[in-house]
């Protein structure tokens, strides 16, 4: 056999593996927590925020705004710095200087999830309940480890729209007697946007997703918040708290939990890939 | 089965074969190599797992299989651990899955033996039951703390969510952080059953998912009020008197502490065999020792 085909086949069938095991896993979820679902009733499960699974109450309406608001804390504080920071390395810096930061920026993505938690902990927390007030452990700690986790998918995403922004737009802003801060904002920017907002979207999915630090920091109470300080739960957290005990109905709404949490994921991927694609 | 992946990687070898210009690293041979690291890493685990099979099947008797309380289960390790290399060829499997499972399991006969951090109810009585230690479960609060005593009402009210603020145990204004376990945890379980009834735990608690987190949390803030198992409890901390009695090592072992429980094994008949042979080391004096340097107290 011709090497080429045979080594085409060979890396299809590799594919194939990891493609087969995303929809093994998706089917697996789903019927793992479908049927609790329909027993508990959907609305029931969504809305309801009566949370005791060993007695049979099954509402994870608190988490999913706990989820939400922990991911739009994280946004507040990351999505500014982070396009603060592409856009001075993209267009107001000399290329070394970013070709030096952007690969250091990118560092910060692998360091390890229970490090930020541990930090988080050791550093901020005693920080908030000193300061602020309240058990430390928070919606605001949980948004602030995640806004600094989720920079280096936000500014190297937007770094590479920005310079994918071709120079003529630029110099042709500048000829017309624009200022560079000018032709930052109205032309490169808008020029970039759709990039732009994917690097939003992506920073989210990896918010709404994060579990380890957010297990450390957020105290993971199961009521509805009522204000920043107070202690949440998100949907990731839930089932990483709880999943090493739960057996029978317990283990199904873990899955149900994790049913949410794929769809919100789904959704914001798929947002991300028809924006960039619309362009 | 296991010679698949090494046909594989002889076919891709053969790949390699050409006499090609060294000047051009090919992409194809380069490919070879990474193709044949991937086969090799799909065939470990197979490798890996047959030489697990085999390894099993060459112990004489059947592994002994315990199975049960996530409380119970470092304790039960540890003792495993120390007793098998004490007998070469024996070998004692632990699983978790918490006190009703292991119960479940034992009655099933699926585990020889299954552990329970719980008293057994009316319909378990038909098992054989064996004491193992006594564990006792610390309220705790930062050592800053004023408080020394709760009754068993005030730290039902406090748990349920009545009580919210120090003000209310006679101490200075402020909220009282309260620590939890996670559902389904074994010292959640007990805490419930002793303290709580049929009342639910306030959502509005902060759980955390071992008791080292807890005993962190509390050590770090002053207004903290959790619980963790009674021989974690170290200086950092400092553990409650309930109804005037401190959750000491004599008063855990005559029971004159409230929140304590039993640490069960429980077998679908009296055990024989390795079985029997095995609990004897667990009430031996080294056994209890080995549990009590573990932070339990002994039955014996």
């Amino acid at each position: 056999m011709d090497k080429g085909k045979f080594v085409e086949r060979v890396l299809f069938l590799l594919a194939l593996s990891s493609i087969s095991s995303l929809v093994i896993i998706t089917v697996f979820i789903f019927l793992e927590g479908l049927p609790l679902i329909f027993q508990t009733g959907f609305k029931n499960f969504i809305l309801s925020s009566h949370w005791a699974p060993t007695k049979g109450h099954f509402g994870i309406g608190a988490m999913i705004v706990s989820s939400l608001l922990v991911t739009l804390g994280a946004m507040v504080l990351g999505v500014p710095l982070g396009l603060a920071c592409a856009i001075i390395l993209a267009e107001f810096s000399s290329p070394q200087l970013r070709g030096f930061l952007k690969p250091t920026l990118e560092l910060l993505a692998g360091i390890p999830s229970v490090v930020y938690g541990f930090l988080g902990v050791i550093w901020l927390v005693p920080l908030i309940r000193n300061y602020l007030g309240g058990p430390g452990l928070s919606l605001l700690a949980a948004a602030v480890i995640l806004g600094i986790m989720i920079l280096p998918t936000i500014i190297s995403i937007s770094i590479d729209a920005l310079t994918a922004v071709p120079d003529i737009y630029r110099d042709g802003s500048i000829a017309l007697g624009a200022t560079e801060w000018q032709t930052v904002r109205r032309v490169v920017l808008p020029a970039a946007s759709s990039g732009i907002i994917t690097a939003v979207i992506l920073g989210m999915g990896r918010a709404v997703g994060e579990t380890m630090a957010v297990i450390m920091v957020a105290g993971n109470a199961i009521k509805l918040p009522a204000s920043i300080l107070d202690p949440v739960r998100t949907l990731t957290s839930n089932i990483a708290l709880e999943l090493g005990y739960a057996a029978g109905r317990h283990r199904e709404a873990l899955f149900a939990t994790g049913i949410v949490l794929f769809v919100i994921i789904m959704i914001l991927n798929l947002s991300a890939t028809l924006i960039t694609r619309r362009r | 089965m296991s010679n698949f992946p090494a046909k594989k990687i002889a076919a891709l070898k053969r790949l390699q074969w050409p006499g090609l210009p060294s000047a051009f690293p090919c992409p194809v041979l380069r490919l070879g190599k990474l193709l044949a690291l991937m086969c090799l890493f799909l065939a470990l685990p197979i490798f890996l797992g047959t030489m697990g099979c085999r390894g099993k099947a060459e112990t004489l008797s059947h592994p002994l299989c315990i199975a049960g309380s996530t409380s119970v289960q470092p304790f039960a390790e540890k003792l495993a651990e120390v007793y098998m290399s004490q007998h070469p060829g024996v070998r004692i499997d632990v699983q978790g899955g918490g006190s009703s499972a292991g119960i479940f399991a034992a009655q099933q006969g699926a585990a020889d033996l299954g552990a329970s951090s719980r008293e057994l109810v009316q319909a378990e009585k038909a098992l054989h039951e064996i004491p193992i230690a006594w564990d006792g479960i610390a309220v705790i609060v930062h050592p800053s703390n004023p408080l020394t005593n709760l009754t068993l009402e005030q730290l039902r009210q406090i748990f349920q969510g009545k009580i919210t603020n120090w003000r209310d145990l006679g101490l200075p204004h402020h909220a009282i952080d309260l620590i939890s376990r996670e559902e389904g945890s074994g010292t959640r379980e007990a805490f419930e059953h002793l303290v709580m009834g049929k009342i639910e735990v306030s959502p509005g608690a902060l759980v955390q998912d071992s008791n080292g987190a807890v005993r962190e949390i509390v050590a770090g803030d002053p207004h903290a009020l959790g619980y963790i198992s009674a021989g974690l409890v170290d200086e950092r901390v400092k553990a409650v008197a309930v109804d005037g009695i401190l959750p000491t090592r004599e008063n855990i072992k005559s029971q004159k502490y409230k929140l304590v429980r039993r640490f069960l094994l429980v077998g679908r008949a009296a055990p024989t065999g390795q079985c029997l042979d095995f609990i004897g080391f667990i009430l031996s004096s080294q056994g209890q020792r080995l549990l009590e340097t573990e932070g339990l107290v002994g039955v014996k």
